[in-house]
């Protein structure tokens, strides 16, 4: 992220060979990079003022001011402050950690004389250190250590990992250290997780990467009852996992929790200057893990204060602010959870809708569109932060003229009821905000759009970590901020809501988005909601549509939009094209299938420094914003679709250009109407050979029209004009720009850009560049036969997956390499690039067809000045073709599929929702497909079981997979959260097989030991995976480069349904799996 | 807009099988994408050259980090940086370890030197095999050579477990190292008739009949060498071709055993003496490492070519070498049937092989 500055970084003293000298293992903790004090070199005693910036994360008071909160966020740290007092007052829970070191392997040789090795291990836990004897001349030790035993307080076992350091002992000059282990013991700290951590690690070293492994064996003993563990933030359980984890029910989702937490950056320090490159790669590794596991331990505390016992959609992300820090943040969403008692029966549950859902009256009418803003208020957060700060009003976007629905007329007494029971429910929360995309049945009553908020910061040194910090009160603005876009939609809560950030040099793009929402209150307080939504108000909207009836009301909306009655129920008034951030809801009826949709887009900017800067950024941001919401729109509509899920828009920020990367999930949702096409209009029309382009280039945007809607399958049943009823009477039919200079003084633009009903897009050629906008707009090729592809965890239209996966990460660097770059040529390039990495992630994965790449995640980053690194991470799904044609020639009632592509989604909250779940259910398509599903499965399995077992491999597999399932597979248990952060570093960057080399082996490595961690856990897969940073940086003339990878998932163990199916579960053969019965349905 | 840096990782390693074959096979990533190209595969994936390039390329990175894994396939097992179901794992050692006869015959009983390996280009030339593969597999000959070299017990075992290859490969392996070892010539013209498969069965039945492994399991030198004692021995057989009345009855037992039964019955009566010199000798010279050397060619210019010239049936040559072995045991004073015994079921074992044209 620091771009050109870390580069020189890696000269002067670093550039050297790696000069060991020894750590002083028994320094204590505090001032951790200090830690790393290497006796000989380092004068004098250390620089003023870092005594207060190297602070100890662990207790009590010392800990207690590094996280600062702004002045919105004070009633959140207020109840921390409380659970931190009471922690205080508290007796320290003892706990005795418990460490074997039982072997080595394939150890390099240390020893160039006798080609062998002299190997000792350290071990380490807080201030205490034991080793091992050395064992002699061999590669392959034999320690067999006795049980090195740490007496220790929870809050340690929470914050700091075990680490574990292989060293070659060397009787006449220093040991040589050969790699490190770090193990994060949280998964012992839950009552339901692990319970040993036991096997083969890789020993990693930041400059050689992955040398032998070490087979090691840990214990947790906590000295308590389970009452007192339950008082304890050890006790809370993380899921990265955006949904209720399979396993366990939801009693009650709290909301949103979120942490930060900031220190210098070791690489930053003075120190850095002269110590050695691995010294310093330690000292940020291990600086990061402690600051996760502080922030952890935070957000468990206010998790118990909201009385809730896990995080679910835990997201933890690094800002690596160069020289003015290193911010490590977190958001989750809180939950009380009940693990599902009986876990054998994992027989899928109902395909229907739950009773609860039919009981929810989906009253409220609900929308589409998106709405943003950037507020840049720009803090040169230097010192005064009162007179310094100035802001600079960004405009407030909304985008597909969805209009605010101010809490004025409300609908009927029902509305009005459930608005009041929900706000009440949510008004508790400073932040109604919720990270989950996929809810249970019920859950999520109305969307209605797209709400998102950007701001600029100038960053600036902290001086003093101490102080009450700028960053928290930078959080708190925008996620105001977001709150009032989706109060202006009528929405009391957002869901799907994440934030991000984009960092070059000192400036700082802050992002937040998500979906406003309309959420069913029973599932946010603790207690029944007898009375709420017992007595059913009005006609109960079907499910497969409800969440696309408009939140705001519609007589009322400032903004006009095109709305026409449900084309599901007919009852409910509905937007004519939907934005959301989150999964295809389970009960979503879409016609076809889905594909990824993608809108690119790059800006030139000037180089500037400082405000100026930040200012240009400013006023850049809505137009990117606006020119990728048209993107957007025109390649949705080239699909022959009407709504996009999952949508990220990612903003980033270079030192010559801003990037804008949007990537969603088009669907057509039969509850919404038809689109129009798109229609093009010259503006010269007199000109005889430009009106033949006009109608050359209209023909062929309708044949591609015309060529997906086949490819798609997208053939929505006719329906008679007469139920469809006539269309709302509206002033005008067509979306409009509308900036604010804040949200309240709107100052309305009007663009052509109408989207009406039958009405065609019109899209006007007025110039160049619309021209090659058109162009751009036809260059997306299709994915080739049997691929396709979406960034949701499912793919819409397509159930019938087969139990192989293939997870991936590929990176690119391109060089932009025109000399006089324009945004045109930029656009194209970056295009290109796009569709290029697409093109050769569908060649690679060839054999796997028909498969379905899901979960396609885009990061890109601007790492120098003409450099465009694109990361991607996915998981290509085998599913069964035959299956598939067989849906195909299904009539077109069939096509209508449900969205539940899969049982496990439903299998999620099986319990009381579906507690009735065939009464008085109508055959649905999706109960058809449900059966149909049962034999193709049955032989996928089949076919995999007659591969040879891996039992001889001496190597366990463990699969890998953004997604929060595995195909063919139920989850038994989680095992607890992974999050890891390395580095690596190569002073041989040549030798090393050049910067894809250096890349390919590291990335491989992180892979080998997010394994390998897994598999000591007793995991054998990590779900929601997710590639959180990969920053790489490159001198190609000093032969150097480094790269920091933070990954995270959640370390499960799965059973294949198809040996779950060898158990005696039921005794009736002739339906082997997958009909739901009355019985299974309760768990 | 060139890419700089560009790599797909998946989780489960892509070993793309058509791409393996022309890494082993040597050539560059060029030449590689050439070939894929010629192959047909754009029109049939619908795809472009950069992609095919960019896929080549992580493939062969791939290949290369595996490489040194692959030097000792028990690793490839164990290593936790590539997740590689175990058929796959199998089909690498399999593929990395087999080899081309062709280049494997050049070989056989020279010295695994660096001069060798200096020569290989001519190697290369004589066989067509390209000079980067001759240089992979020449290592691998080394790599299996160094490792086996001091191990007791019985060759194809232990390499099989050490390098994890198919029975019938370790086989050929363990005839390489038998040849590297005992260094017989094998390159002399009159040689040349003998294909790798030929040598390879000899040196087993060598290893079969005469090594210590063969007697007792547990023995004390390594199968490669044969031993000594057995050799020293050996010198006793001479008696055979020595003493002339043993020569004498010898004969006569062979010959009249064989009446009417060989084509060429005439023709033995003529040449048993010097036929049977021929075959004793053999085995008597062995104890001097230059003599061991001529082994092959001894078989080929004493016995194999005077059969030949004179007709001889491999049905002739069986029956005679039948009798011939089976006849000393009829021999008053001759004390030495089993060590016959065993030492002519590998000489008849590899003339019976090596008589073709």
């Amino acid at each position: 992220m620091g771009t050109m500055r870390t580069v020189p970084d890696f000269s002067v003293v670093r550039s050297g060979h790696e000069v060991q000298i020894p750590e002083q293992v028994s320094v204590p903790w505090q001032g951790l990079h200090r830690a790393v004090s290497r006796a000989p070199t380092i004068p004098g005693p250390a620089p003023a003022g870092r005594g207060g910036a190297a602070p100890r994360m662990r207790s009590g008071a010392a800990a207690a001011p590094r996280h600062r909160r702004g002045g919105a966020a004070a009633a959140a740290p207020a109840g921390a402050a409380g659970g931190g007092g009471g922690r205080r007052g508290r007796k320290k829970m003892p706990g005795k950690l418990k460490v074997k070191i039982v072997a080595g392997r394939h150890l390099p040789v240390m020893d160039r004389a006798s080609d062998l090795t002299d190997a000792f291990v350290e071990v380490k836990f807080g201030n205490t250190t034991f080793k091992t004897d050395v064992y002699p001349k061999s590669l392959n030790p034999q320690w067999n250590s006795e049980w090195f035993k740490f007496e220790v307080d929870d809050e340690e076992l929470q914050d700091e990992p075990l680490q574990i350091t292989v060293l070659d002992h060397d009787t006449y000059s220093a040991n040589d250290a050969i790699g490190k282990v770090y193990i994060d013991i949280d998964p012992l700290l839950y009552s339901e997780a692990a319970t040993v951590i036991s096997g083969w690690f890789p020993i990693y070293d930041t400059i050689h990467g992955i040398r032998g492994e070490i087979n090691v064996v840990v214990k947790v003993d906590l000295f308590n009852d389970l009452n007192r563990f339950r008082q304890s933030s050890c006790g809370v359980k993380f899921f990265c996992t955006t949904s209720i984890p399979k396993c366990y029910r939801a009693v009650v989702i709290h909301g949103f929790v979120e942490e930060l937490v900031v220190n210098e950056d070791p690489e930053y320090q003075w120190i850095d200057r002269i110590r050695t490159p691995r010294a310093s790669n330690e000292a940020r590794q291990r600086l990061i893990s402690l600051m996760s596991g502080e922030l952890q331990r935070k957000i468990g505390l206010k998790v118990l204060e909201m009385r809730g016992n896990a995080v679910v959609g835990y997201l933890q992300c690094f800002d690596l602010e160069g020289e003015s820090g290193l911010v490590v943040r977190a958001i989750g969403t809180a939950c009380t959870l009940d693990k599902l008692s009986n876990t054998s029966a994992f027989l899928p549950a109902c395909n229907s809708p739950s009773k609860e859902m039919k009981e929810s009256p989906l009253v409220h009418p609900p929308s589409h569109g998106c709405r943003s803003t950037h507020n840049s208020p720009i803090h040169t957060a230097t010192g005064s932060r009162l007179t310094q700060n100035f802001s600079v009003s960004v405009p407030t976007l909304i985008y597909t003229g969805m209009g605010s629905g101010s809490a004025g007329k409300e609908g009927g007494p029902f509305k009005t009821l459930l608005r009041q029971q929900t706000q009440s429910a949510l008004e508790q929360r400073e932040f109604p905000f919720f990270t989950l995309t996929t809810f249970p049945p019920g859950f999520l009553l109305h969307v209605g759009g797209v709400v998102s908020a950007r701001s600029v910061k100038l960053l600036d040194r902290i001086h003093n970590p101490d102080e009450p910090e700028t960053r928290d009160a930078w959080w708190a603005e925008i996620r105001q901020e977001i709150k009032s876009h989706a109060k202006a939609l009528g929405c009391h809560a957002v869901v799907g809501y994440s934030e991000s950030t984009s960092i070059c040099e000192e400036v700082c793009i802050l992002s937040a988005s998500g979906t406003a929402a309309v959420l069913n209150p029973r599932f946010l307080q603790d207690g029944t909601m007898e009375g709420c939504l017992e007595q059913r108000i009005e006609e109960a909207s079907p499910p497969g549509c409800g969440f696309c009836h408009i939140p705001y009301d519609e007589l009322n909306m400032p903004f006009p939009a095109h709305l026409t009655y449900c084309y599901n129920c007919r009852k409910q008034k509905v937007p004519d094209v939907l934005f959301t951030t989150i999964d295809l809801p389970v009960e979503a009826i879409v016609v076809g299938k889905g594909c990824l949709i993608q809108a690119r887009l790059c800006r030139l900017k000037k180089k500037a420094q400082a405000e100026a800067n930040a200012t240009s950024i400013s006023n850049l941001l809505p137009f990117m914003e606006y020119e990728v919401h048209t993107q957007l729109m025109n390649k949705l509509k080239l699909r022959g679709m009407n709504a996009l899920f999952g949508l990220r828009i990612q903003i980033t920020v270079g030192e010559n250009m801003l990037m804008g990367l949007a990537s969603a999930t088009g669907v057509y949702l039969a509850a919404l109407p038809t689109p129009g096409g798109i229609q093009i209009a010259g503006k010269t029309p007199n000109d005889g050979t430009y009106e033949q382009h006009i109608s050359h280039m209209q023909k062929k945007i309708n044949d591609t029209i015309a060529k997906n809607k086949e490819l798609y399958e997208i053939n929505p049943p006719e329906l008679p004009e007469e139920i469809i009823g006539s269309p709302i009477p509206e002033p005008r039919q067509r979306s409009r720009l509308l900036r604010s200079q804040s949200e309240s003084s709107d100052e309305v633009t009007e663009l052509d850009l109408s989207h009406g009903k039958k009405d065609a897009f019109v899209l006007e050629i007025d110039d160049t560049d619309a021209m090659e906008d058109v162009h751009s707009l036809l260059t997306d090729v299709p994915p080739p036969s049997g691929f396709y592809s979406c960034n949701t965890e499912i793919m819409p239209g397509i159930n019938n997956w087969t139990p192989e996966i293939q997870m991936f990460t590929a990176v690119r660097v391109s060089r932009l390499s025109n000399i006089n770059p324009t945004n045109q040529t930029l656009n194209k390039n970056f295009n290109d690039l796009c569709e290029n990495l697409l093109k050769s992630l569908y060649f690679k994965l060839r054999s796997m067809v028909p498969c379905c790449l899901c979960h396609v995640n885009f990061t890109v980053a601007l790492p120098e000045d003409e450099l465009v690194q694109i990361a991607v991470t996915a998981v290509a799904i085998t599913y069964d073709k035959n299956q598939a044609l067989q849906a195909n020639k299904a009539p077109t009632e069939k096509s209508q599929q449900r969205a539940s592509t899969d049982n496990e989604e439903q299998l999620q909250f099986p319990l009381e929702l579906c507690s009735d779940p065939l009464s008085s259910q109508p055959f649905s398509p999706a109960k058809a497909t449900s059966l149909e599903k049962a034999s193709p499965l049955a032989e996928g399995y089949l076919r995999h079981r007659s591969v040879p077992s891996c039992t001889n491999s001496t190597v366990s597999v463990v699969k890998m997979t953004p997604l929060s399932f595995l195909p063919g597979a139920k989850i038994t248990k989680y095992l607890g959260i992974i999050n890891m952060f390395f580095i690596r570093e190569t002073t041989s960057l040549r030798e090393e097989g050049g910067v894809s080399g250096f890349l390919h082996a590291f990335i491989a490595e992180v892979f080998a030991m997010v394994r390998a961690h897994v598999a000591a856990l007793g995991g054998n897969a990590v779900v929601s995976y997710i590639m959180k940073q990969c920053v790489f940086m490159e001198n190609p003339n000093k032969n150097q480069a480094q790269c920091l990878i933070n990954v995270s998932g959640d370390a499960v163990i799965f059973v294949r349904e198809s040996e779950l199916e060898m158990l005696p579960v039921q005794p009736s053969a002739a339906a082997p799996q997958h009909t739901s019965s009355a019985g299974d349905v309760t768990t | 807009m060139s890419s700089d840096l560009d790599v797909f990782v998946g989780n489960t390693t892509l070993i793309d099988e058509e791409v393996y074959r022309l890494w082993l096979d040597g050539h560059s990533v060029a030449e590689a994408v050439a070939r894929r190209l010629r192959g047909g595969v754009l029109e049939r994936e619908g795809t472009s050259v950069a992609v095919l390039q960019s896929d080549t390329r992580d493939h062969y990175r791939t290949f290369q980090m595996l490489e040194r894994l692959l030097h000792a396939p028990p690793r490839l097992l164990q290593q936790l940086l590539f997740q590689i179901p175990p058929e796959r794992q199998a089909l690498l050692i399999q593929r990395y370890y087999a080899f081309d006869e062709a280049l494997a015959r050049e070989l056989l009983g020279k010295k695994l030197s660096k001069g060798t390996k200096k020569e290989l280009d001519e190697v290369s030339a004589r066989t067509g095999v390209g000079i980067r593969s001759c240089r992979r597999q020449f290592d691998n000959f080394k790599r299996v050579f160094k490792a086996v070299e001091e191990l007791r017990g019985p060759l194809a075992e232990n390499i099989q477990q050490l390098f994890l290859l198919p029975p019938a490969l370790a086989r050929d392996y363990a005839a390489i190292v038998f040849f590297a070892n005992s260094r017989f010539e094998t390159g002399k013209r009159r040689l040349q008739f003998l294909s790798f498969a030929d040598f390879a069965a000899c040196a087993q039945s060598l290893m079969g009949h005469w090594s210590q492994g063969a007697l007792a399991p547990e023995a004390a030198e390594p199968d490669g060498d044969l031993p000594k004692s057995f050799l020293q021995d050996l010198k006793e057989l001479k008696v055979l071709v020595a003493d002339k009345d043993l020569l004498d009855q010898h004969k006569s037992l062979v010959c009249s055993a064989l009446r009417g039964k060989i084509s060429v019955h005439n023709e033995l009566e003529a040449n048993f003496k010097a036929l049977s010199r021929a075959l004793v000798n053999v085995g008597g010279k062995l104890t001097h490492a230059r003599d061991v050397r001529d082994f092959f060619v001894d078989l080929v210019e004493k016995v194999i070519e005077p059969c030949r010239s004179d007709k001889w049936s491999p049905g002739d040559l069986r029956l005679f070498l039948t009798h011939y072995t089976a006849a000393p045991r009829n021999l008053p004073g001759f004390r030495h049937q089993a060590l016959w015994e065993r030492y002519m079921a590998a000489i008849s074992a590899c003339l019976l092989r090596m008589y073709h044209d």
